[in-house]
């Protein structure tokens, strides 16, 4: 996935003189996760941006700019470290369309790591992605594949409107096809990324691993699950999630993050809202456990959903 | 005093049943031991006799709606005494409290005759004093709507879901077994004739006889993994002895027809393998120390194959005197529920029609069924001789689950040597 967003990152930087790129080490250090390693040798320090610990000032700079018709791209260290930026992200760039009638722009693309599972423990380890897709005027997305990962951000970057794009920290080194041609995956259009009869299991990022997983296992006692990765958190194709509850009448949200007002407590809403008639049992929803991150691997590893974790709850909800 | 009248169970596999007719309306006097009501099973409507003396006070469960064993369906007790609050709103059963059938260990030893009339016994105690949710029927929003869709009663369908919920594949297994409120008011305790179709293009309703059969066959055909093992039988031998035998019970006016013959020689061989006289329970086989043989009967109503009973101490003669009097009282509606509920392995013989050979579709809970045509003299090969053997085709029809083809084939074979050993019959 890794060279699927620098391959993005350079076509923007090749195709169009006014992006640029900021953030934290992104430079000399080439990125806390290494995507941007060597940009600055290829395209300058005016174009690749280092700047000081201050989020809110650079991501204000950096929506200022977009205002102003250059199209930044920003990256978060962590997407724990948004929650200082949240001033500019929220109140500035995510309303100043709306605010100004639509006189003004945002296209400004942040990406954010986030997620747990590489012993960052409780400060770096955040994810923060269901709460910024709570926020009017945002467009987010979660890739798991390198092919959606691309596609999501060739269509980012051809919005007026800010798009954040949470990148599973776990899911950097994940390998997948990516085509050569200038395909695009559109923003608010979940993925059937595997076809199944008998129950829908919805995820996304790192949660679509795990559900395949479950898949793996259902199958061998003869249960076809349908994988769907919603790729997009805001907004949100229920479509796709309710077309598939009409084929399978049961469905497990399988969600790697805090449970409690987590992602999958607005799709289970939004499932008993529109597709109540299409179930044949409540909603089946896993999430992380509500304690901060743990730093040790067999704690952290404990809190994150696994594949059993989501089997069990689909037993003891549906029997099957 | 208020006495509650439940469903009662009229046979190890009966899980649930309705009122086909109320015989008493609400305020009528009832005398225990009067007939209450016609229940109808999956296999035949039987009487319920009434289990307490007073007024029928309240009529919980209406004719033609199915209800699970054990559940309340009216208030018998004194005019002046008030009626629990939860009178009139019938209770579904939370299924977590209740076994899914209540089904002794040994069926056919613990079936007591008065079975329909202690209603009360079995569900009463196991109620909840106070049932919570137990007014509501626990169904899934899909199988609501599917059960709006496909006409199913959902006060008829047994959730096997978590907490007992009705689920999507309870309401599609009960549309496809076609599990309604039965809507022909009652089926009379002596059967009626099938309608028949006056003319080509035209429907006629089913009655709930045949109805039950439609039930029970696609029951069978669907959950028992059926087999079929075929024999030629030399009935020379028996034949000679029938008629001798026939000839010395001619002043006591019995005869031994061949089907005797057949149930005798399958009540050995079941003796010697008693897996065939057994039923099959999830992981588990549940045999029988009585062996109840079934003899499928053709009404003009339509099947059923009520039991002699009690088959493994009876003579062939004896055996000859009750298979008479179980077609008599089957014609007549006069069966008890023990012989139509009963049988632990079932005989099927459509030799008087001139069939050669047929397989039969085994009765559940059995675990077989062994069908016989014709007794034909045929040529047969015997020590390179070229002679006329009157020849019995036998098929036995196996749930694979309970034995396998070498085990029925073995159990043929004693079937066969039997019949072709007759005297041994008679010992």
């Amino acid at each position: 996935m890794r060279e699927a967003l620098q391959r993005g990152l350079r076509e923007a930087l090749d195709g169009n003189p006014n992006v640029y790129l900021m953030g934290e080490d992104i430079g000399a250090y080439g990125g806390a996760y290494a995507i941007t390693a060597g940009f600055i040798d290829e395209y300058g320090p005016e174009r690749i941006r280092d700047v000081p610990i201050s989020e809110n000032t650079f991501v204000g700079a950096a929506i200022g700019s977009a205002i102003g018709g250059l199209r930044p791209i920003v990256e978060f260290m962590s997407i724990s470290f948004s929650l200082l930026a949240f001033d500019q992200m929220i109140n500035i760039g995510a309303a100043i369309r709306y605010m100004s009638g639509g006189q003004f722009k945002v296209p400004i693309v942040i990406r954010a790591p986030t997620g747990s599972g590489i012993q960052l423990a409780a400060t770096h380890s955040h994810a923060f992605e269901n709460w910024l897709a709570s926020v009017p005027g945002f467009r987010v997305v979660a890739p798991t594949t390198p092919y959606d990962a691309l596609g999501l951000l060739r269509s980012a970057l051809a919005e007026d409107n800010p798009v954040i794009m949470a990148e599973h920290v776990s899911l950097y080194g994940r390998r997948g096809e990516v085509p050569d041609d200038r395909y695009t995956v559109p923003i608010g259009k979940a993925d059937v990324k595997l076809a199944g009869s008998d129950i829908t299991l919805v995820a996304f990022a790192h949660g679509v691993v795990t559900a395949f997983e479950v898949a793996d296992k259902l199958k061998e006692r003869g249960i076809a699950a349908e994988v769907i990765d919603l790729r997009s958190l805001r907004p949100l194709d229920m479509d796709t999630i309710l077309k598939s509850i009409a084929k399978t009448n049961r469905v497990a949200l399988i969600d790697d993050n805090w449970r409690t007002g987590g992602m999958m407590a607005e799709v289970s809403a939004q499932i008993s809202e529109q597709g109540f008639d299409l179930l044949d049992g409540p909603v089946a929803r896993v999430g992380g456990d509500d304690v901060p991150a743990p730093y040790s691997r067999p704690l952290e590893q404990l809190v994150i959903p696994d594949s059993d974790r989501v089997i069990q709850a689909i037993q003891k909800t549906y029997g099957i | 005093m208020i006495t509650e009248v439940t469903m009662p169970s009229m046979g190890a596999d009966m899980t649930e049943g309705a009122v086909a007719r109320w015989l008493k309306k609400e305020g009528d006097a009832v005398k225990r031991g009067e007939i209450l009501a016609e229940i109808e099973t999956d296999k035949a409507v039987v009487e319920m006799e009434a289990y307490g003396s007073g007024v029928l006070r309240k009529i919980v469960v209406t004719e033609g709606k199915k209800v699970r064993v054990g559940e309340l369906i009216a208030y018998i007790g004194d005019p002046s005494d008030a009626l629990p609050a939860a009178a009139g709103k019938p209770r579904a059963e939370p299924a977590a409290t209740k076994p899914e059938a209540p089904r002794p260990a040994a069926p056919s030893a613990a079936r007591a005759p008065e079975t329909a009339r202690q209603p009360e016994a079995p569900a009463a105690a196991e109620r909840p004093a106070s049932a919570d949710d137990g007014d509501r029927i626990k169904a899934s929003p899909v199988a609501k709507k599917l059960a709006e869709q496909h006409g199913v009663d959902l006060a008829t369908v047994t959730g096997t879901g978590p907490g007992g919920r009705i689920t999507r594949d309870d309401v599609e297994a009960a549309a496809k077994s076609g599990s309604r409120p039965a809507s022909a008011p009652a089926a009379a305790p002596a059967p009626a004739p099938a309608p028949a179709l006056a003319a080509s293009g035209e429907t006629v309703q089913l009655t709930s006889m045949r109805q039950a059969i439609a039930r029970v066959t696609v029951r069978s055909k669907t959950q028992i993994p059926h087999f079929y093992v075929t024999a030629a039988v030399d009935m020379t031998e028996a034949m000679k002895v029938r008629k001798q035998l026939n000839d010395a019970l001619e002043p006591e006016k019995i005869r031994v027809s061949v089907n005797d013959f057949v149930i005798r020689a399958a009540v050995v061989a079941l003796k010697k393998y008693p897996k065939f006289n057994s039923f099959f329970e999830g992981d588990k086989l549940v045999g029988h120390a009585q062996i109840n043989i079934g003899i499928a009967i053709a009404l003009e109503a339509g099947l059923i194959v009520p039991a002699v009973l009690g088959c493994q101490s009876k003579s062939l003669k004896e055996i000859a005197v009750s298979a008479r009097a179980l077609g008599e009282k089957a014609r007549s509606g006069k069966l008890t529920q023990e012989e139509l509920t009963g049988a632990t392995f079932s005989t099927s013989n459509l030799g008087m029609f001139d069939v050669d050979q047929f397989v039969a579709i085994i009765v559940p809970p059995q675990s077989g069924i062994l069908a016989v045509g014709r007794v034909t003299k045929t040529p047969v090969v015997k020590n390179d001789q070229i002679v006329i053997a009157e020849i019995l085709k036998a098929t036995v029809s196996v749930d694979h689950r309970v034995a396998d083809g070498a085990e029925a084939a073995v159990f043929l074979g004693e079937v066969k040597k039997a019949l072709e050993n007759p005297i041994s019959l008679l010992v």
